[in-house]
């Protein structure tokens, strides 16, 4: 679709302001990186033209990295020291690993987040995340020959608190400004609809590498809503490799025992299965470090293999209809998202269960970043009157820890964010200081069969008998999808509060250590580039604040309006010195003083909508 | 139009029991896209901070508003009849019943259809509560006797969320 670029007065921006900003599909087996260039959203290929980034860091003597291709080449031979499919290990202890003895790693068990031990020592998959992020901003820095204004990205529908809030540290340690994290079906269905002109009710179906989203969107006048979304994050294409390659070393009398002979193994099982897409006859060919194993294999026999894990989707897009309270024939269509898709059988069998052909009119492979682009277009400014707005769900429930191990739920699954909720406890001691507070997310009653997200306690609560006090425990999700929680005892004022951090606690110290230990290659000058960066910030804020005033400036008293005109001078002249700190100073105390007004512009802007909406009716 | 109005005058509705859905759901569409973060993106932290209170506040008048339980019991509120669901459990003896027999029929179920089928059941009963909610609370004006329909409803959810439950797991071990 071709989006016009609409300036309104004040905020004009001619060509050379544009922002790039970008979407970037950070997958299990391949990434990508996608731009709105002339109007399109488009995948950005490397110098050679290839679009597909393999998801593989490969860690080299004495410091090198190898991303990509070059990674993907060695992942036989230099199997433990080449990562693949870290997307599965995002926020995820070894426990919560099954199968990891498959695979050719030498983990190491850290409380919240495993790692990985390479010749370069322990790395997490944050890390090696982190790698294929800064390898995708520097594709498209070059593309665009600029820095990088933010990048939209995405992440599994099913990726709980600590999934995602991993996926934002790796952006963070890439260097990367992280405009939004969406959904990957829900970018899905944005570079879908708008391509197509949808409207109505829509099921995305997307099989990835290592995770599995069933999405129920309604699309209206460029938004999309998303009414329920479930899956499973620990199943995918990676699962029907293990299955096949575990049933021909069975045919084949043998085991697979050095990190080599497993991924050879896992990568012969990979090959089959994609011939036997449009072929009914392949071959399993494993060249081990001390043989070479073939096993002659049909579509019929992978089918038989892969039918099981594909049930389990099926089971999952059923609960999903449920809990919209909706019936399949409501659906107007099924996108299908994912590489795993392109498989005969995952089509046939959703195809089945819907009573409709589903759709295959898409990329699979490139239309999730295709729609993380056209919402970091939309959301850095460059598409003004755009109606794109993306309103998602949570996919799992938080709730708390109450007596004797339960879950007390605070906000159900499926509700849309951003949403707060507050809920009130009581001590149930006399006299009782302190109350600790333990926030789960997942729809199991028992806090055991929930995923732990963080503890935090409320210290200084005024002894009284027990049942007392009242202590009201505030729930918000962003509308990245992330956490946060305080608590406050209401008679007395005490209060605490987390946002959210996965136990494993990459703290942002840690974070700023790991870039200023050159993580990011050719990375320059962190000085030079933070000063701008906060010159760029200060534009902006000058740049937003004048065109609110040009538009709503009726809205401030005349001292309202001489204090936001001296805080603009500030900042304006404080942005010309070189003192990066000075000028992010300056921009909160702008930001602080306009908050008011902020507040009262959006007023208006509902009545406004209020008043359309009863001349629509007239 | 305030944070603290009520979801009613927030999204423009009489203040009832009775709406059309999709009414909702359109006002709704229509202040988020007033609202959303997102829409402020480019417009600075404070911006930012006051859009997010903004989705927030609507997003949960829309919860409230579209299920048609804690539409009622927050309309009792606003009436002055409390729902209380946590002191008040007392329930008239057919009710209790009804509700045992249910439970027993779930406990003896033996495979999806017999689930399913108590699913319709329970779902019917539910509906022919919810007609008598709103009949109390728009054209008979009886709050109190709308607060105990809204407690009864709470155990008809709860029961209904159980159903829901076995029928997950009969699914996913089909």
């Amino acid at each position: 679709m071709a989006l016009l670029q609409i300036s309104e007065p004040g905020q004009a921006p001619d060509p050379h302001q544009r922002r790039v900003a970008v979407g970037i599909d950070l997958g299990t087996t391949h990434s990508l990186v996608a731009a709105v260039r002339h109007g399109v959203a488009e995948c950005l290929p490397d110098a050679q033209g290839r679009k597909l980034l393999p998801s593989a860091v490969r860690y080299l003597e004495a410091g090198d990295r190898q991303i990509g291709f070059d990674a993907l080449a060695a992942q036989a031979d230099d199997a433990a020291n080449t990562l693949v499919s870290v997307k599965r290990f995002m926020g995820r202890a070894l426990a919560d690993v099954p199968g990891a003895e498959r695979l050719p790693y030498e983990f190491v068990d850290r409380p919240g987040m495993l790692a990985i031990r390479t010749r370069q020592g322990e790395k997490s998959p944050v890390e090696a995340s982190a790698e294929i992020l800064a390898t995708l901003r520097q594709r498209a820095e070059d593309t665009f020959d600029a820095d990088l204004f933010g990048a939209v990205i995405t992440v599994p529908a099913y990726f709980d608190d600590a999934q995602r809030q991993a996926t934002k540290d790796a952006a963070q340690l890439a260097g990367l400004n992280v405009l939004r994290l969406i959904s990957e079906p829900t970018a899905a269905a944005v570079a879908y609809g708008l391509d197509n002109a949808s409207e109505g009710l829509y099921a995305v179906y997307d099989l990835g590498g290592g995770t599995f989203d069933i999405s129920l969107l309604r699309l209206q006048r460029g938004v999309f809503e998303v009414v329920a979304t479930g899956g499973d994050a620990a199943l995918g294409g990676d699962d029907i490799d293990h299955a096949l390659a575990d049933w021909a070393l069975a045919q084949a009398g043998t085991a697979a025992l050095t990190p080599h002979d497993k991924r050879v193994a896992l990568v012969a099982a990979r090959a089959a299965k994609e011939a036997l897409s449009s072929g009914e006859h392949a071959t399993w060919q494993a060249v081990f470090s001390d043989r070479t194993l073939t096993v002659p294999v049909t579509r019929a026999q992978l089918e038989a293999l892969a039918h099981p894990l594909l049930t389990r989707t099926l089971a999952a897009v059923r609960k999903v209809l449920r809990d919209a309270q909706l019936t399949r024939d409501e659906v107007q269509g099924v996108v299908m998202v994912g590489g795993a898709t392109r498989m005969p059988l995952v089509r046939t069998l959703v195809s089945e269960l819907f009573q409709r052909q589903v759709l295959t009119n898409v990329n699979p492979d490139e239309v999730v970043a295709l729609g993380a682009a056209i919402q970091a277009h939309a959301l850095a400014g460059n598409a003004p009157g755009s109606e794109l707005l993306l309103l998602d769900v949570i996919a799992l429930s938080l709730g708390l820890e109450t007596m004797g191990g339960l879950v007390e739920r605070v906000i159900e699954r499926n509700t849309t964010i951003p949403a707060a909720q507050a809920q009130e406890f009581t001590t149930y001691q006399d006299g009782q200081t302190a109350m600790a507070i333990h926030v789960v997310q997942g729809e199991r009653d028992l806090v055991s069969e929930c995923r732990s997200l963080a503890r935090f306690e409320l210290r200084g609560i005024p002894p009284m008998v027990a049942g007392a006090a009242r202590i009201r425990v505030t729930f918000q999700v962003d509308a990245d999808g992330l956490l946060s929680v305080s608590a406050r005892e209401t008679g007395s004022g005490v209060e605490a509060s987390v946002v959210v951090k996965p136990s494993y606690g990459l703290g942002d110290e840690q974070i700023a250590q790991m870039l200023k230990d050159g993580f990011t290659h050719a990375e320059g000058d962190m000085a030079a580039r933070s000063l701008r960066e906060a010159q760029l910030d200060a534009k902006r804020m000058v740049l937003a604040t004048r065109s609110a005033l040009a538009a709503d400036g009726a809205l401030l008293s005349s001292e309202e309006r001489v204090v936001i005109d001296a805080l603009l001078a500030d900042t304006e002249r404080i942005a010309q010195s070189a003192e990066a700190h000075a000028i992010e100073a300056a921009v909160q105390v702008l930001a602080e003083g306009t908050e008011a007004f902020a507040a009262a512009r959006m007023n208006q802007g509902i009545r406004q909508a209020l008043a359309g909406r009863t001349l629509d009716q007239i | 139009m305030k944070l603290q109005d009520t979801d009613f005058a927030l999204f423009r509705l009489p203040l009832q029991h009775g709406l059309e859905r999709a009414a909702l759901d359109a006002r709704w569409r229509e202040l988020q896209a007033q609202v959303h973060p997102d829409r402020f993106a480019s417009e600075g932290a404070s911006a930012q901070r006051v859009a997010m209170q903004w989705a927030v506040r609507v997003n949960e008048a829309y919860q409230r508003l579209k299920d048609p339980v804690r539409r009622a019991a927050y309309l009792c509120a606003l009436r002055g009849v409390p729902v209380d669901a946590e002191r008040n459990t007392a329930m008239p003896p057919a009710f209790l019943v009804q509700q045992m027999a249910w439970r027993e029929a779930l406990d003896g179920a033996g495979d999806l259809a017999d689930v399913e089928r108590l699913g319709r059941d329970v779902a019917r009963s539910e509906l022919k509560l919810l007609a008598q909610l709103t009949a109390s609370l728009d054209t008979d004006d009886d709050i109190a006797a709308a607060a105990a329909q809204v407690r009864a409803l709470m155990f008809v959810q709860r029961f209904r969320q159980d159903v829901e439950r076995r029928l997950d797991l009969l699914d996913t071990t089909r």
